[in-house]
């Protein structure tokens, strides 16, 4: 176990695609088991960012540091520190779901006994333990994600990244979650990263919140300091004082625009 | 050492849950048998080379495990479009493992699917020449599809999409396997294409075929097994650097 404070560093990172720079110049430390919110509107450079923290992609410049290792130069021992809950599928569907869940506990070293318990227990938390032995190809949206999660919780790891886990989920699941991820963080010091766009879930959670906007921070602290700065009520309308109400992509729903629209006339 | 395994029952498993998969590599390899083996059986045997069936059985064997060999290492980019791959890339195990695991997993599919080539070929009257040869065989489809598997992990790791898929098959597998002397004798060619046959790696593992199969290797064991062994050493080399590469 690694004793310095700071789970995650970072300080100046940069990634650029070519011309473009999705992530530019922030600097951030997150510290042991803190749970922390990184929020930010469509195509900010969230998932970017995390992708550079747990070794999928390497920064263009700048210095990360995650459990006190480089991502860049000390992959395994960064990838030992961590567990992740993506954004888009990563489960296998010719799989069964109990076969999802059992390799990915033998493939991070969870011991025999220990990984049955904690494969049936998250599976019965998340309703999926009567179909453990279906194919994951024929479950629903829902059931995958859920699966998904239950995945990414079954070894505990020092640091968990979670980009936008709770997104197609009914708030008893979210809550369900949240309670889980919560007590998990308290009682094993697990640190927590987790992006989303539920600003009541981030206001609910985090104990510390960055808002991240066209790559860059515009502005960290808890959800009362950010209220406070902003002079608002919530943290969904101390997000929108930041970070402005113009939809950053194509991909915006309509549901949110109709939102936004109404918030805007109201 | 669990990655290793974990990397190696999924695509045993993936193996066994797709027949239309199974039934559908070995449709083609039965294909040429019947047809050609049939078809050109009586030129051959005019010709003095002896029978076409058992001429044309290892050929045919070792294109089934080239076909499922580099299939089974492309797999990565049905992965990296599905999403499992990040897992496996996260994963706190030296990439090279993972590599390493895909590829024995890819290589035991193929090889499986090899003998059941094998196995279907004695339907048609084919018969080893010494069945005490058998293990021998089986190492060297072993080997064959290991270097099949690695090379096609070491390309699909540059690819990010399907089209690509289509350009190994055209531009890759398809040149290896007619060129390779599966469907015809090596002695006696062109000089040019003699060079060309030299050169792709499959000859020296249609060679080993016939060799352990058939006792009528042209190039000797010796040398079938020092090429594809090293060979294999290489691509698995290369196909591990790039994977580790793999960014997403």
């Amino acid at each position: 176990m690694n004793s310095q404070e700071n789970a995650i560093e970072v300080k100046n990172l940069v990634k650029k695609f070519n011309e473009i720079t999705a992530v530019n110049d922030i600097s951030f430390t997150v510290s042991r088991g803190e749970i922390f919110a990184f929020l930010g509107p469509n195509g900010a450079g969230k998932s970017t960012t995390i992708k550079m923290l747990t070794t999928l992609l390497a920064p263009t410049s700048g210095c990360v540091l995650v459990n006190g290792f480089n991502p860049v130069t000390e992959q395994t021992k960064v990838r030992k520190s961590f567990g992740i809950v993506f954004q888009d599928p990563s489960l296998d569907d010719e799989l069964t779901a109990y076969e999802n869940m059992n390799y990915h506990g033998i493939l991070y070293s969870v011991p025999r006994q220990l990984r049955q318990e904690r494969i049936q227990g998250l599976l019965q938390m998340f309703e999926l333990w009567d179909r453990r032995n279906h194919l994951v190809k024929t479950y629903s949206g829902g059931m995958k994600r859920r699966l998904e999660i239950a995945r990414g919780l079954l070894h505990h790891p020092s640091i968990l990244f979670l980009d936008e886990p709770t997104v197609g989920l009914d708030p008893q699941t979210r809550n369900l979650i949240w309670e889980y991820i919560k007590e998990m963080s308290k009682e094993e010091n697990v640190t927590v990263f987790f992006t989303t766009h539920y600003m009541d879930e981030a206001a609910r959670v985090a104990e510390r919140v960055a808002i991240i906007d066209n790559g860059r921070i515009m502005a960290q602290g808890s959800s009362d300091q950010l209220k406070e700065q902003t002079k608002t009520e919530s943290l969904e309308d101390a997000f929108l004082a930041i970070t402005g109400t113009a939809i950053r992509e194509e991909e915006a729903s309509p549901y949110s625009r109709m939102r936004l629209i109404a918030r805007r006339r109201g | 050492m669990n990655a290793l395994y974990v990397l190696w029952i999924r695509q045993l498993k993936r193996y066994m849950r797709s027949r239309s998969r199974i039934i559908g590599a070995l449709g083609q390899p039965l294909m040429f048998l019947i047809a050609l083996g049939y078809g050109f059986g009586a030129i051959f045997q005019r010709a003095g080379a002896g029978n076409y069936i058992y001429f044309l059985v290892p050929g045919v064997i070792s294109q089934t495990i080239l076909f499922t060999s580099v299939f089974s290492g492309s797999e990565i980019i049905w992965d990296r479009q599905f999403g499992f791959l990040k897992e496996t890339l996260v994963a706190p195990v030296s990439r090279f493992y993972i590599m390493l695991g895909r590829t024995l997993g890819g290589a035991t599919v193929a090889t499986a699917q090899g003998l059941i080539v094998l196995l279907l070929s004695h339907i048609v009257g084919y018969r080893m020449e010494n069945y005490l040869m058998l293990p021998l065989a089986i190492a060297f489809m072993f080997i064959i599809a290991l270097m099949f598997t690695a090379l096609g992990i070491a390309i699909a790791s540059r690819l990010t999409d399907f089209q690509g898929f289509q350009l190994i098959i055209n531009f890759l597998v398809m040149p290896l396997f007619f060129l390779s002397g599966a469907l015809f004798p090596l002695s006696n060619l062109p000089k040019s294409l003699t060079i060309i046959t030299r050169i792709d790696p499959l000859s020296y593992g249609v060679d080993a075929m016939r060799g352990t199969l058939n006792n009528a290797s042209h190039l000797g064991l010796g040398l079938d097994m020092l090429v594809t062994g090293t060979l294999t050493l290489a691509f698995l080399a290369g196909g591990s650097y790039l994977f580790a590469k793999i960014e997403i």
